[in-house]
């Protein structure tokens, strides 16, 4: 209940930005900083609770992209129903590299190179098939009717991605708290000890997968009703690999508001940089690398890791520390 | 050879061969419903390559393993923990991260879909096995002992009715070990069949009535503490050839 209120909370007061600010340029900074927060989302469901670290989220962030558009552009199928299909499309591409590799047995960087391996076959063929534009790419009819989810104000179209960010909140929080979700921490923990305790590793490797997937390519869905264009580079480039898997990183890795957290940091210190930097070519890039770096050796578990750790810290200085029963027993 | 309708387990002419070492060769065993038997043998012996051979991570090259009667060779491990087998390792395997009561909610999930459900019986299996002033603390936190425990703890909120131990008891002082085998012996109490593996001696004399050698893969004895440690094989198979030969003429003399 505590959680679901701190949800509500935090949601609420997102919402309520865009009533004080009315800059285009500040509401398009934060509807991509909630697109990559979502795309990050997807990827800790897998990374974070299920510590198998992917490192081609692109897969299904493109494939969300491109199934949105095409349906579109090629068969009039309606906007909300191509956004639908876009989650589904990215789901399936999610159950079906996650059938092989872990039939397979991959885990660790075998995993996160097999993965990173699939989402360039996806650009590639993007990139020569002619069904996505090949390297033209595809680009949609400006259409700005809320029947084919385009918005005149970049505000609604914020609350939209706000509303996905959410949607998803509600459900990890969910997932922490169902056995799926005990079961998934456990593989993540130690695979044999959890297969020993009845838990069918590979099917919920497979099942976080594709709940992971879907949510990726949600944000895909989105960034092609905001940007009404997508191209090889964007869908299945690598960019959105390295975010949808930094946010979480840099925000807290398997925590609920981690990617949240990490896409607000990693976004602002990103314009901080540039606005920091000047005109200096490539200064702002190494500033802001710098900067990562930092963060990653401070808070090993992310930001959300390092607070809590921090109030852990702060407790123990209140409390008068009472021997613990094992300390004893070691003496 | 015992009665057949008591048997909960059989272990049938099985082998298994890693390239070219036949780490188990021929091992048959039985374990009656209801019992201790445990399973003793020198370093080496392939006792763990059994255990894992029996818990489902490793399929034998040949043989059969039975349960309630019902063939189970190469089951995986996840399918004999749901019809009621469940281990604990030799080399403890907590969920590092988590608390001692999220460890055991884990497999209390298998009975108990409902989270609040699986806490409370995770919370009586803790009760049960001496770890309710630890529940919340990280798994890290623990002694040598209470991870024992713990991995006790995670395999009974299985609710299993056959539990494979191996070397519960190695690492722990005698006073820990004094402590633990009360334990054991209650699970046995409820009417789980234990399978040990068991290095301490003395905690086999006293918890196991059926005890099997095995040594470089093969049962070398069975029966009785008692008779297998008078065994002349036996004493061989851990002291080195003509050991019990050597031991019998100081005896006599």
């Amino acid at each position: 209940m505590k959680t679901l209120a701190l949800i509500g909370v935090v949601v609420a007061v997102l919402a309520a930005v865009p009533l004080v600010i009315h800059s285009n340029v500040a509401l398009n900074f934060l509807i991509v900083t909630l697109l990559v927060a979502l795309a990050g989302q997807g990827w800790n469901v897998l990374g974070g609770y299920g510590g198998q670290y992917s490192f081609g989220h692109a897969a299904f962030f493109g494939t969300g992209a491109y199934v949105t558009a095409i349906l579109q552009v090629r068969y009039g199928v309606n906007a909300w129903v191509g956004f639908g299909l876009g989650i589904v499309g990215g789901a399936l591409v999610g159950a079906v590299i996650g059938a092989l590799t872990f039939r397979s047995g991959l885990r660790g960087s075998y995993f996160a190179l097999v993965t990173l391996a699939f989402a360039e076959v996806l650009r590639i063929v993007a990139s020569v098939a002619p069904i996505t534009g090949a390297g033209v790419g595809t680009l949609m009819k400006l259409d700005l009717r809320p029947q084919a989810l385009q918005f005149e104000s970049r505000a609604v179209f914020y609350w939209v991605i706000l509303a996905l960010v959410a949607v998803v909140l509600v459900v990890t929080h969910l997932i922490e708290r169902s056995r799926f979700g005990a079961w998934l921490v456990a593989v993540r923990e130690n695979e044999d000890a959890a297969v020993a305790l009845g838990v069918n590793a590979f099917k919920i490797k497979l099942q976080a997968m594709t709940v992971s997937a879907a949510i990726t390519a949600a944000a895909g869905c989105f960034y092609v009703q905001y940007f009404l264009f997508v191209d090889s580079g964007i869908g299945y480039g690598t960019w959105i690999s390295i975010e949808a898997l930094l946010t979480p990183i840099i925000g807290g890795v398997g925590t609920l508001f981690g990617p949240l957290v990490g896409a607000i940091v990693v976004k602002s210190l990103g314009e901080t940089a540039k606005l920091v930097t000047g005109d200096a070519p490539g200064l702002d890039l190494i500033f802001y690398g710098a900067v990562l770096i930092l963060v990653i050796w401070l808070t090993p578990r992310g930001l959300i890791g390092g607070l809590t750790v921090l109030k852990k810290w702060y407790l123990r200085r209140l409390v008068p520390r009472r021997p613990l029963v094992s300390d004893a027993r070691h003496g | 050879m015992r009665a057949m309708a008591n048997v909960l387990l059989s272990v049938e002419n099985v082998s298994h061969r890693f390239g070219g070492l036949l780490a188990v060769d021929d091992a048959s065993l039985s374990v009656e419903t209801g019992s201790v038997t445990a399973l003793i043998g020198p370093n080496g012996a392939g006792k763990t390559t059994l255990f894992a051979i029996i818990s489902g991570f490793l399929c034998p090259t040949e043989g059969v393993i039975r349960y309630i009667g019902r063939e189970i060779t190469g089951e995986p491990p996840y399918r004999l923990a749901l019809h009621g087998i469940a281990r604990t390792f030799q080399i403890m395997q907590p969920f590092a991260g988590l608390t001692v009561r999220e460890n055991i909610l884990v497999g209390a999930h298998l009975r108990h879909r409902s989270r609040d459900v699986a806490l409370a019986a995770a919370d009586q299996v803790g009760c049960e096995l001496g770890l309710q002033d630890m529940l919340d603390q990280p798994v890290d936190t623990l002694t040598v002992a209470s991870r024992k425990r713990l991995e006790l703890a995670r395999a009974l909120a299985t609710e299993p009715k056959l539990l494979l131990l191996d070397e519960v008891l190695a690492g722990l002082n005698p006073s820990e070990i004094r402590d633990i085998v009360p334990v054991i012996r209650g699970l046995s109490a409820r009417g789980i069949t234990i399978l040990m593996i068991e290095h301490v001696m003395q905690a086999v004399m006293s918890l196991a009535k059926h005890v099997f050698v095995l040594a470089e893969g093969r049962i070398i004895a069975s029966g009785s503490p008692a008779q297998v440690s008078a065994d002349p094989a036996v004493v061989e198979a851990y002291l080195g050839h003509g050991a019990a030969a050597k031991f019998e003429a100081a005896h006599e003399r």
